[in-house]
């Protein structure tokens, strides 16, 4: 197999709203960004994979105009996932794997201020039993940190520590959007309080992939993707076991996670109580630096998030903070789909 | 800069999904107050019953009727309903296991308040007054306190109603606030003082008409506003002989593309006031506006003479 790494990687600052800015406009400086870190034009790019939605913005077949922001003339080599863009980074990632491409832009963003995020959610759930019901994205949440609470695995005053801690490690990152000391705030959905609970912004981010030598042209230490793996639940929320993620933990395994120790962990848990159940699924022990950048409940551009988690993660190997370290994104309720990678650094 | 526009934006869709023959039992059964549930490969029941088995994939099929009773496996309270809901007035969320079942359904449960919900909880179905054969055919769980039978061994069903459903219509509508963005904005403010206004790409000089803030052939972005037309000339069209719904236009009419003076691309709009067999490449023309328009009617003749095919060529 090909060594491919994470070479570069943008993100904007995460906001409430950007109404002044369209997709493309909002999408364009991380563009150029992450090809000025790498002195890639975007005619150079061999593949081109990008996650968003048209329900977050309210538009059919809205990531043709974002298309705009890669000069995508002449025909490029170019996907799309309906999905967050994490999984747009494991299309590329098989796509560079295949040897039809040495180098991949993967971008990813999402809007949520035009719309109510806790309602565009719903049209993600089971269209039969589910959707029906408007259950929304924080009460699903809620359900899942009352079955842990049920369990001993955690309690509310553990939940907002959980928290507490995300939001002052998100001080030394500039892109969050809640930053240092937050109010823990009255219920959302008991158990969970608008502090356990992510903010709701708007943001895009873009990485660059590159196959073997490549990548040592592009960047001083790039992030080697040593194992990524992405595994689901089954769709109905009854069915499944709420208090433990087996797709995240198998996700780990095939991606090589347990082979050896982590120092570092991005782990998209946009709800505190999410954080509990992946430390366990993925047996993190408390030596492991969990989300250093704060997080999904410092930011949580949808369809980005994940995506960033990844970035963070490499960006870390790229600045000689961590040796090895796991990425994770997750899509769906209550952590119905997981995706982990595994990246490493040339040692120092 | 002036100000960025926003609109109301609405979408609603009402999707049309067919069933398959375990989903038609089970929500057929709502209809007739039973609650249906699969038998897995391994004797697992699943309520609510789907076609695979979540862990084999298997085909499953063999249904069996459980109790409209059961036990609130966890639960969230939910102080606000939203829209939608199954009731306007404070719940809990719940996923219950009925008696005989061996996961759990997602409805609500109408209680006063949080204290008067706890995990492991007794529940039954409140039916809704009429039925259609849809999930919300359960209005919603209340408190119960009868205990489950014993032993609960749900009897097997055949699944067969008189006049089963086969298909049920999920509407849907989203909220939105629509903003168009910078360049875009832009644009359309100049259209109500009747100007057209694109944006140069700085690699590439083309001028964007309409603007998107972005060169799509460099990737790069753009933001000098330049002033085209308002004339133009015609690089292509077609004869349209179809009328269209709510379009309150004689055919046939002529549809072209019209590259306004100073624009990279061309744009497109009606073309009037000349016989429709008399359109073609190279016309000169220009915008008609009328009282109160947003953007132009249709553009006409100027009277100039036409263009030469090397000066719009670039353009088709
Ligand atoms: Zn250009």
């Amino acid at each position: 197999m090909r060594d491919i790494a994470l070479v570069a990687f943008a993100q904007t600052d995460h906001r409430r709203s950007s109404d002044e800015l369209s997709e493309v406009e909002m999408l364009m400086p991380v563009l150029h960004d992450v090809l000025a870190q790498t002195g890639l034009q975007t005619s150079d790019i061999g593949f081109t994979c990008s996650g968003s939605s048209d329900y977050l913005a309210g538009r059919a077949f809205s990531f043709t105009l974002a298309l705009d922001g890669v000069g995508a003339w002449p025909p490029i080599s170019e996907s799309h996932v309906e999905m967050d863009g994490a999984w747009a980074l494991y299309e590329a990632w098989t796509k560079l794997l295949t040897g039809e491409a040495d180098t991949a832009l993967v971008y990813a963003y999402g809007k949520s201020s035009p719309g109510s995020v806790r309602d565009v959610l719903t049209r993600q759930l089971d269209p039969y039993y589910v959707a029906p019901l408007w259950p929304d994205s924080v009460a699903l949440a809620a359900l899942q940190a009352q079955a842990l609470i049920d369990a001993g695995d955690t309690d509310e005053p553990a939940l907002a520590s959980v928290a507490a801690r995300s939001r002052a490690e998100a001080t030394a990152n500039s892109h969050a959007q809640l930053r240092g000391s937050v109010p823990h705030g009255d219920y959302l959905v008991r158990p969970l309080r608008t502090g356990d609970c992510p903010p709701i912004g708007d943001g895009a981010a873009a990485v660059i992939l590159a196959a073997g030598e490549r990548a040592r042209e592009l960047c001083a230490r790039p992030a080697w993707i040593r194992g990524i793996d992405h595994r689901i639940e089954a769709h109905g929320l009854g069915v499944r076991d709420l208090t433990d993620s087996p797709s995240a933990r198998l996700a780990a395994e095939k991606a090589g996670a347990f082979e050896r120790p982590v120092d570092t962990a991005e782990l998209h848990a946009p709800f505190s109580s999410q954080e509990v159940v992946l430390r366990k699924a993925l047996r993190l022990g408390d030596d492991v630096r969990v989300n250093p950048s704060g997080g999904a409940l410092a930011a949580n551009p949808i369809m980005a998030a994940g995506l960033i988690r990844i970035g963070e993660a490499a960006a870390a190997v790229h600045r000689g903070e961590s040796d090895r370290a796991l990425a994770h994104a997750t899509s769906g309720p209550c952590l119905q789909q997981n995706l982990v990678a595994v990246l490493e650094g040339d040692p120092l | 800069m002036p100000e960025v526009l926003k609109a109301p934006l609405a979408v609603e869709f009402p999707f049309t999904r067919s069933l398959g023959p375990v989903q038609s039992a089970f929500l057929t059964g709502l209809r007739e107050r039973v609650v249906l549930g699969v038998r897995t490969g391994d004797g697992q029941i699943l309520v609510p019953p789907v076609e695979y088995d979540p862990v084999t994939a298997e085909e499953i099929r063999d249904l069996v009727e459980v109790a409209p009773a059961g036990t609130v496996t966890t639960w969230a309270w939910n102080h606000e309903p939203r829209r939608g809901q199954p009731l306007d007035t404070p719940f809990a969320w719940v996923l219950v296991r009925l008696d005989g079942a061996d996961t759990a359904l997602l409805h609500a449960l109408d209680v006063p308040g949080p204290d008067a919900v706890r995990t492991g909880m007794r529940v039954r179905v409140r039916w809704a007054a009429t039925r259609q054969g849809a999930i919300t055919d359960i209005a919603c769980f209340e408190p119960y306190e009868g205990r489950p039978a014993e032993p609960a061994q749900p009897a097997g069903h055949t699944g067969q109603f008189a006049d089963p459903i086969t298909g049920i219509v999920a509407a849907a509508r989203l909220d939105y606030t629509y903003s168009p963005g910078r360049a875009q904005s832009a644009y359309i403010h100049a259209l109500s003082d009747r100007r057209t206004v694109g944006e140069r790409c700085p690699s590439c000089h083309k001028v964007y008409v309409p603007p998107r803030g972005a060169c799509p052939t460099c990737g790069v972005a753009t933001s000098e506003q330049v002033e085209v037309g308002p004339r133009g000339t015609v690089t292509t069209y077609c004869i349209v002989n179809i009328k269209a719904r709510n379009l309150d236009i004689e055919v046939p009419y002529v549809y072209a593309h019209i590259a306004l003076d100073g624009a990279g691309l061309a744009l497109h709009g009606r073309i009037g006031g000349i016989p429709y067999d008399q359109v073609r490449m190279g016309l000169r023309v220009e915008p008609v506006w009328t009282e109160g328009a947003r953007y132009p009617d249709h553009y006409r003749p100027t009277g100039e003479p036409d263009a030469d095919y090397d000066v719009y060529k670039e353009l088709l």
